[in-house]
C-alpha cells in the first residue's frame, strides 16, 4: 500500500522537534496523534510532507502535497472566514464548571484552556462574510476534542437565539468528538437544548448553513450539525455518529478508508456539497447572496 | 428468586437456610416455627438493607437484567386496544422501535418505545434494542401522526444507544437523531416520556424531548454508556462500574439536576419481580403527569418543552 510508503518515508525526515510535551489527546478523535510542530516548518499528519510554514498559511492549512485539510482552532477559522475586524464575539466569558464533581476533570479543564488559548471548545459572536452578515459558531477540536458540554450547548442556543432575534443567518463550523462525559446527562441535554432552538429559528424562516470539519462525530453530529438547511463539509473530514472503531468492533469488519469522510457522506446523499478550504468564503458568500442576505460586496449582481 | 443479582447473595444465601430449616423441620416433625419467623424478620431486615441502598452499578445491572420488561410487556400492561404500526415509508420497518395506538385509562394516544428482546432470537432481529435511522424515522412518523389527529404521545426509552454499524451511518444516523430532536420540539400534542430501563445517549433522547420526562427507579440514563467511558476514560471497558458511580446515571441523580420530573417507583427488588406492578405505577404516573398537561393550550405546550430543555446547564458566566 502507498500509506505504509509513506510511514517508512517519515523516519527519516528530521524536524524540529517541539513534540515533547505538547500531547493532545484524542480522546474521540479517529486519527493518530500527531503533532504538527509549530515555526519555520510543517509536517503534514496525513502524508507526511513538510513544508514552510508560511506557505502552509498561506494554503489555508491544507496541505499542497496530498490536499488534507489540516484542523483548524476556532480563532484561526474565523480569521479565514470573516472579513477583517468585523467579527464581534458573544459570550466569551462563559466557562465549565464541573457540575458532577467527575474526577479529573476540573484540572483537564485547565490543561485544554493552555493548550488551546481558548475558554471553551466554542466561539461565537456576529461577523461579515463578504459583506454579508451573519451570526457563527466556531468549533474547536484543539479544546477538549470540541466535545460538548453545557458551555458548547449554552453558547450556541444564545447564538441561535440571537439570530432569530435579529433575522440574521446562521452558520455553524462543526468539529468535535461528541459529548463532554465529564458533564454526561448535561451534556447529552445540550443536543436537545441546541436542537430546538433551532427548531424555532427554522419556523421563523432562519437560513442556517452547517459546515462540518474534521471530525464531527457524535452528540454534535447528531444535533445542530445535520440540521442545516444546507450542509457543507470540508474535503476527507470524518463525520458520522458512531466511531470507526465502535463500528469495527460491532460489524467485526475492517471498514474501507473513506469511511465516513465527507466524499462517502456526499455519495450516501447526506451531504449538500463538498467544498475546498480555499473556496468555503466564497461559497458561504454565494449562498447568502442567493437567499437575499442584504450586505455584501464580493458578488456582482 | 430468579435471575439473582450478584449483590441479592446474602438474600439468597438466607433465603435458602429459611427452606432447609422447614424442610428439616418436616422430615424430622421438628417444630421450628419460631426460629422460621425470627429468620424472616431478618430475612425482610436484609432485604430493606440491600434494596433501599442501592449503588449505582446495581441499579445499572438491574436497568440491564434480562428479564427486565420490554417496551412491548409494558404496553400490553399499561394500555388497551393496541395497534401496533410499523414501517417508516422510506427503508424498512426496524424492530428495534415498535409503536402504535392505543388506549390509556379510555383516551387514544400514540406509543413508540425502543423494544429489545425477549430472547437471543429475538434480539437479533431487533437489534438488542438499538434502532437504526428507519427505527427513529419510523417513530417520527408515529408522531407526526399523533400530531395531526391530537393524540398524545407516550415515548418508553430502553436502549443502549443507536445502532452503532456501518448500514445506520449510511443511512444517515446522525440525521435521522437530530430530526427527532428538532421536530419533538415542535409537536403540539403532550408529550411524556418514560425511561424504562437503561436510556443511553443520542439514541434514547431521540423519543425523549418531551414536556415530562419520566424515570423508573432504578434505570439508568446518561450521555455515554458507562462502558463506553470506562474505555475511554482508562483505557478499560471492564471498570462500568466505576463509570457508573462517576457519571451521576440514576433516576434520583437526574431528579437532584432538574433533567427529569418525576421517579415512578419498582418494585422491591427491580421490575422484575413483578411486571403487573411496574406496569400500574407507570399507568398511575402517566394519567397524572396527562391530566396536567391537558390544561395546557398548544402554545404553552410548546413554550413549557422548551423552557424545560432551554435551562439544562451548569456553567460560571465571569
Amino acid at each position: 500500500m502507498f500509506k505504509d510508503l509513506f510511514q517508512k518515508k517519515r523516519k527519516y525526515a528530521t524536524i524540529p522537534s517541539e513534540r515533547v510535551g505538547q500531547g493532545r489527546s484524542d480522546e474521540a478523535g479517529e486519527r493518530p496523534k500527531r503533532e504538527i510542530p509549530e515555526g519555520l516548518m510543517n509536517k503534514c499528519p496525513k502524508c507526511g510532507s513538510i513544508q514552510y510554514s508560511k506557505e502552509l498559511e498561506k494554503n489555508f492549512k491544507v496541505c499542497s502535497n496530498c490536499g488534507y485539510h489540516m484542523r483548524l482552532n476556532a480563532m484561526e477559522r474565523i480569521r479565514y472566514t470573516v472579513d477583517e475586524d468585523s467579527f464581534t464575539e458573544f459570550d466569551e466569558n462563559l466557562e465549565s464548571l464541573d457540575p458532577l464533581e467527575f474526577p479529573g476533570y476540573a484540572s483537564k479543564l485547565d490543561q485544554q484552556k493552555l493548550k488551546s488559548g481558548l475558554k471553551e471548545a466554542v466561539v461565537t459572536g456576529q461577523g461579515l462574510i463578504g459583506g454579508f452578515p451573519a451570526v457563527l459558531a466556531v468549533m474547536s477540536f484543539d479544546f477538549f476534542t470540541g466535545s460538548m458540554g453545557s458551555v458548547v450547548g449554552e453558547k450556541i442556543t444564545r447564538a441561535i437565539e440571537v439570530a432569530t432575534e435579529k433575522d440574521l443567518p446562521l452558520i455553524i463550523f462543526s468539529t468535535s468528538g461528541g459529548a463532554r462525559m465529564q458533564e454526561s446527562i448535561l451534556s447529552l441535554m445540550q443536543m436537545a437544548k441546541t436542537s430546538a432552538a433551532l427548531a424555532r429559528f427554522h419556523e421563523r424562516g432562519g437560513l442556517y448553513i452547517s459546515v462540518i470539519t474534521d471530525p464531527t462525530t457524535g452528540g454534535v453530529s447528531a444535533s445542530f450539525a445535520m440540521l442545516g438547511d444546507i450542509i457543507i463539509a470540508e474535503p476527507g473530514a470524518i463525520f458520522g455518529f458512531a466511531g470507526r472503531i465502535v463500528i469495527e468492533q460491532t460489524i467485526r469488519q475492517k471498514l474501507p478508508d473513506d469511511f465516513q469522510t465527507a466524499e462517502f457522506n456526499l455519495q450516501h446523499g447526506q451531504l449538500d456539497l463538498v467544498s475546498h478550504r480555499k473556496d468555503l468564503k466564497a461559497t458561504l458568500s454565494k449562498l447568502l447572496d442567493l437567499h437575499g442576505v442584504k450586505g455584501g460586496t464580493a458578488i456582482g449582481g | 428468586m430468579a435471575g439473582e443479582m450478584p449483590f441479592e447473595a446474602p438474600l439468597v444465601e438466607m433465603r435458602k437456610k429459611i427452606e432447609e430449616l422447614q424442610q428439616f423441620g418436616a422430615e424430622k416433625g421438628i417444630d421450628f416455627s419460631e426460629e422460621i419467623a425470627r429468620l424472616e424478620d431478618r430475612y425482610r431486615q436484609l432485604e430493606e438493607e440491600v434494596y433501599s441502598n442501592l449503588s449505582p452499578s446495581q441499579k445499572m445491572h438491574l436497568a440491564r437484567h434480562h428479564q427486565r420488561p420490554t417496551s412491548l410487556d409494558l404496553i400490553g400492561l399499561i394500555f388497551t386496544d393496541f395497534v401496533e404500526l410499523h414501517g417508516d415509508r422510506m427503508f424498512g420497518d426496524d424492530l428495534a422501535v415498535v409503536g402504535g395506538l392505543a388506549k390509556l385509562n379510555g383516551v387514544p394516544v400514540t406509543v413508540v418505545g425502543q423494544q429489545r428482546g425477549k430472547d437471543t432470537k429475538d434480539n437479533i432481529a431487533r437489534f438488542f434494542g438499538s434502532p437504526h435511522p428507519e427505527g427513529f424515522r419510523k417513530a417520527l412518523r408515529l408522531m407526526h401522526q399523533a400530531n395531526k389527529f391530537g393524540r398524545p404521545i407516550i415515548t418508553l426509552i430502553d436502549t443502549k444507544g443507536a445502532y452503532p454499524g456501518s448500514t445506520a451511518e449510511e443511512r444517515g444516523q446522525s440525521e435521522a437523531i437530530a430530526r427527532n430532536l428538532k421536530e419533538m420540539a415542535l409537536l403540539r400534542v403532550p408529550v411524556i416520556c418514560v425511561v424504562i430501563g437503561e436510556g443511553g445517549s443520542g439514541g434514547a433522547l431521540a423519543l425523549g424531548v418531551g414536556n415530562r420526562v419520566l424515570m423508573l427507579e432504578n434505570s439508568i440514563y446518561s450521555a455515554i454508556s458507562p462502558n463506553g467511558a470506562a474505555s475511554i476514560l482508562w483505557k478499560d471497558a471492564s471498570k462500568a462500574d466505576q463509570a457508573a458511580e462517576a457519571m451521576k446515571i440514576t433516576a434520583k441523580d437526574l431528579l437532584e439536576m432538574e433533567v427529569i420530573e418525576e421517579i415512578v417507583p419498582e418494585p422491591r427488588g427491580g421490575a422484575h419481580r413483578s411486571y403487573e406492578e411496574t406496569a400500574s405505577a407507570i399507568k398511575e404516573a402517566l394519567i397524572r403527569s396527562l391530566e396536567d398537561l391537558s390544561a395546557l393550550t398548544a402554545d404553552e405546550l410548546l413554550e413549557q418543552r422548551y423552557a424545560k430543555f432551554r435551562k439544562i446547564g451548569k456553567f460560571a458566566d465571569k
